[in-house]
């Protein structure tokens, strides 16, 4: 299709509707946009145009460029409609399927040049990515056929027929793949440790229990691509010796649990799950289980007791999971990210995957972008791709086109790095000396409007709420975090104060029991690392230059988007604003903090708390 | 006597298809407390201490449990139930203030319901929509770029059905 001769236009011009199929995406935050209603619009226009069932309406996981939800291609000319609404989805059945005729409004615009971009591989956005784990996340629908026709089930048919458990494992270990939801540990060594173990029964366990708030690249795969988390467990299964596994999903995503138990249905019918798969003599079943609010179910130990239908607790280790694991058996527990990336490399081979990425941290990472970033959404690089190359020329950069800030990495376990870092490699050694980590792969970019003392007063308060409650350290130490880091933001913190931060973080890492604890002091210790300076704001000059901390944030003019309209001095109610030469100032021994003028200000010029801007909005 | 017995029989008869699914096996609490409660909304003391006799599991390992994981609820909710979610997308592009909106129209803060039991709040710590921040969730549905305005809506659309 991309080298064809003709133009798009003519092209499109040619296809008849019967050869055409619609695909949606159907990630949670499309649907969160009213994509099922854009749908129901396009299945009942099309039922008016008598092509019901002719023109095929297919629903894949998510595509992942979120901004642009809700999107609809048209394939097989592979053209992409952005933010359609139900009007617009009437519109492309009748002027592109029946009339042959492209709908430029609803196409892609490029964000410098405003060129259209008819494709996805026309986009900045996927042109810079390597996709693959996310092969099938909204190239494919969710289920077996579509799977089975892209190589899907190959791997397994693969290493059943021919490689022992033994030379799956060599695979696995030669291709340098490290665990993908945080660790880095090295998946072939956790393998090889599970199979050396004495005992009769062993398990694998999927850990889709993906806590970190930020972080959505295990629910989206569970989502779009279930049979891969599948056929990697069972590859698992079957390396290790294990005849049970299990998929712990959190609660939170009842669409990635339900997608899961159709595939497994699926599977379990085409006789790939079960007794004797393949007529192989392999038999290995699969079982989910829904977790229940527990973000520190995500460490392993703690996820073994929650499998086991007990209270989440974390155990020491060692014994190390993968020689005492669920009911006391050896068990070997992967990410959701890290079991997708098995399939291709058994198929495609261990040198194939050690191609891409660095020296130490081999193949790709997904990273979901959030925060304040122009296309947030999933994007998956190889690892060492350079944070800049990710936000910017890959996303497009901060939104609204404000500077840069911050990027948050491996949410409440990680860190915040600052503009020096923009162009440090993704990659495990990396972050790790940055005082960050890569994490699961949560990436959430900050612009100047976000305060990072509060950013550490919200994650040491989730970690504060998440704390199990087991051992003292972590209970008590990230309590009294807490209660400094708001005296901090309200005003009353000392210079002391950060001191004392700094050395119950050094308790907190060293004497707690299980991860949680034990990086829980990270997003403080790597925001006085990196802005110190707004820390000492709060404290010596008692502002919040971000303007965020409530009683702390001075409202304040900013020169470059004032248009001097003089709607703040109006709207004061106690004549603070003054007009001086050519611009307005707001004296802050007046200024009382009612955030009347950031509210009406339409520019946006006034830096402050914006009380109910948005919500009122 | 006899006939608060009977009633309170009859208030869990539809416990027993869960009791005939998990009696006597193991590490399957969690699925039952969950299915108990999708049944009846919450789980009332009442109602554990009847699941703990028919279960034959002690009472104390149950509340172990139930006190442990955030999304079961020992206290009734509204007829509509949503949660704000706070994870850290949410966090940065204006969570606080869909909080403050609710606390002001409506007086609901997290964790609790409004007099006419028509609505309850809670938070939620991320339902990994992030890229449509900030999101709200009732039931399975999540709503995604939330305004006030937006809240109002489906509030008003909640609140009649």
């Amino acid at each position: 299709m991309n080298d064809v001769v003709e133009s798009l236009d003519e092209l499109v011009a040619r296809i008849k509707p019967e050869e055409r199929h619609l695909l949606f995406c159907g990630g949670v935050p499309c649907l969160s946009m009213g994509c099922r209603k854009v749908r129901e619009a396009v299945l009942r226009e099309l039922k008016e145009h008598n092509l019901t069932g002719k023109v095929k309406v297919l629903e894949a996981g998510c595509i992942g460029n979120c901004k642009l939800g809700p999107t609809l291609i048209v394939y097989p000319e592979g053209v992409i409609y952005r933010k359609i609404n139900e009007e617009n989805a009437r519109e492309i059945v009748r002027e592109h399927i029946l009339g042959g005729k492209l709908l430029e409004h609803l196409l892609y615009r490029d964000d410098s040049t405003s060129e259209v971009r008819h494709r996805r591989e026309d986009m900045p956005f996927y042109r810079g990515q390597k996709r693959l784990v996310l092969r099938n996340c909204g190239v494919i629908p969710p289920d077996i056929d579509a799977y089975m026709s892209n190589q899907g089930y190959a791997a397994l048919a693969k290493v059943l027929t021919e490689l022992t458990p033994e030379d799956v494992i060599e695979q696995v270990s030669r291709s340098g793949l490290r665990g993908r939801g945080g660790g880095g540990f090295p998946t072939g060594r956790k393998w090889q440790a599970a199979r050396a173990a004495e005992g009769t029964e062993k398990y694998v366990i999927c850990n889709g229990d993906e806590g970190d708030p930020g972080a959505f690249m295990d629910r989206s795969i569970m989502e779009g691509d279930p049979h891969s988390v599948l056929e990697g467990l069972t590859l698992a299964g079957y390396a290790v010796g294990a005849g049970q596994g299990y998929i712990y999903v959190r609660a939170e995503y009842p669409l990635a649990v339900r997608r899961l138990e159709t595939a497994i249905g699926e599977a379990r019918k085409a006789c790939l799950l079960g007794d004797d798969i393949l007529k192989q003599g392999f038999s290995f079943d699969v079982e989910i289980r829904v977790g229940a609010g527990a973000f520190v179910c995500g460490e392993e130990t703690a996820l073994i007791s929650s499998v086991e239908g007990t209270r989440g607790d974390p155990h020491p280790r060692p014994p190390y999971p993968a020689e005492k694991g669920v009911w006391g058996s050896p068990t070997v527990i992967n990410n959701v990210e890290t079991l997708a990336n098995i399939p291709p490399i058994i198929l495609n081979g261990a040198d194939w995957f050690g191609a891409v990425g660095t020296e130490k941290s081999k193949g790709t990472k997904v990273f979901a972008l959030a925060g304040k970033v122009k296309h947030s959404g999933l994007v998956e690089v190889p690892m060492g791709t350079t944070l800049r190359e990710v936000i910017f020329d890959i996303a497009g950069g901060v939104a609204d086109n404000r500077r840069f800030k911050a990027a948050q990495t491996g949410g409440p376990s990680g860190g915040c790095l600052s503009e020096e870092h923009l162009d440090l490699p993704l990659d495990y050694e990396s972050l790790r000396e940055a005082g960050s980590i890569i994490g699961s792969g949560g990436l959430i970019v900050m612009d100047e409007d976000t305060c990072m003392v509060d950013v550490a007063r919200f994650f040491s308060n989730f970690n504060y709420q998440e704390s199990c409650g087991k051992c003292t350290t972590c209970r008590i130490g990230t309590r009294r975090m807490l209660e400094i880091l708001e005296k901090i933001t309200s005003g009353e913190g000392g210079e002391a104060d950060l001191d004392r931060l700094e050395s119950l973080a050094g308790l907190i890492k060293s004497a707690s029991l299980c991860g949680l604890g034990r990086t829980a002091p990270t997003p403080v210790l790597s925001t006085l690392r990196h802005f110190r300076a707004e820390y000492l704001a709060h404290i010596r000059d008692k502002r919040c230059p971000a303007g965020v901390c409530p009683g702390l944030a001075r409202h304040a003019i900013l020169e470059e988007r004032c248009r001097v309209c003089g709607i703040c001095r109006n709207v004061c109610p106690v004549g603070a604003v003054i007009k001086e030469d050519k611009s307005y100032r707001i004296d802050p021994d007046k200024c009382v903090d009612c955030a009347r003028c950031a509210q009406e200000c339409p520019f946006g010029a006034i830096r402050g708390r914006k009380r109910k801007e948005q919500a009122k909005a | 006597m006899k006939q608060t017995a009977a009633r309170k029989q009859d208030e869990f008869h539809e416990l027993a298809s869960i009791v005939k699914k998990y009696r006597g096996r193991e590490g399957v609490l969690i699925q039952a407390l969950q299915e108990a409660q999708e049944m009846y909304g919450f789980l009332s003391r009442e109602l554990l201490i009847r699941l703990a006799y028919e279960l034959d599991v002690p009472l104390s390992e149950i509340y172990s449990v139930v006190s442990f994981y955030a999304l079961f609820k020992t206290e009734p909710v509204g007829r509509c139930h949503m949660e704000v979610c706070g994870g850290t997308a949410c966090y940065v592009n204006g969570m606080r203030d869909l909080l403050e909106y609710l606390e002001e129209e409506y007086s609901l803060r997290p964790g609790e319901v409004t007099g006419d039991g028509k609505f309850s709040l809670s938070t939620v710590n991320c339902v990994g929509a992030c890229s449509a921040s900030p999101v709200v969730k009732i039931g399975e549905e999540v709503f995604g770029e939330i305004t006030g305005r937006r809240l109002k809506q489906l509030l008003e659309r909640y609140g009649n059905e």
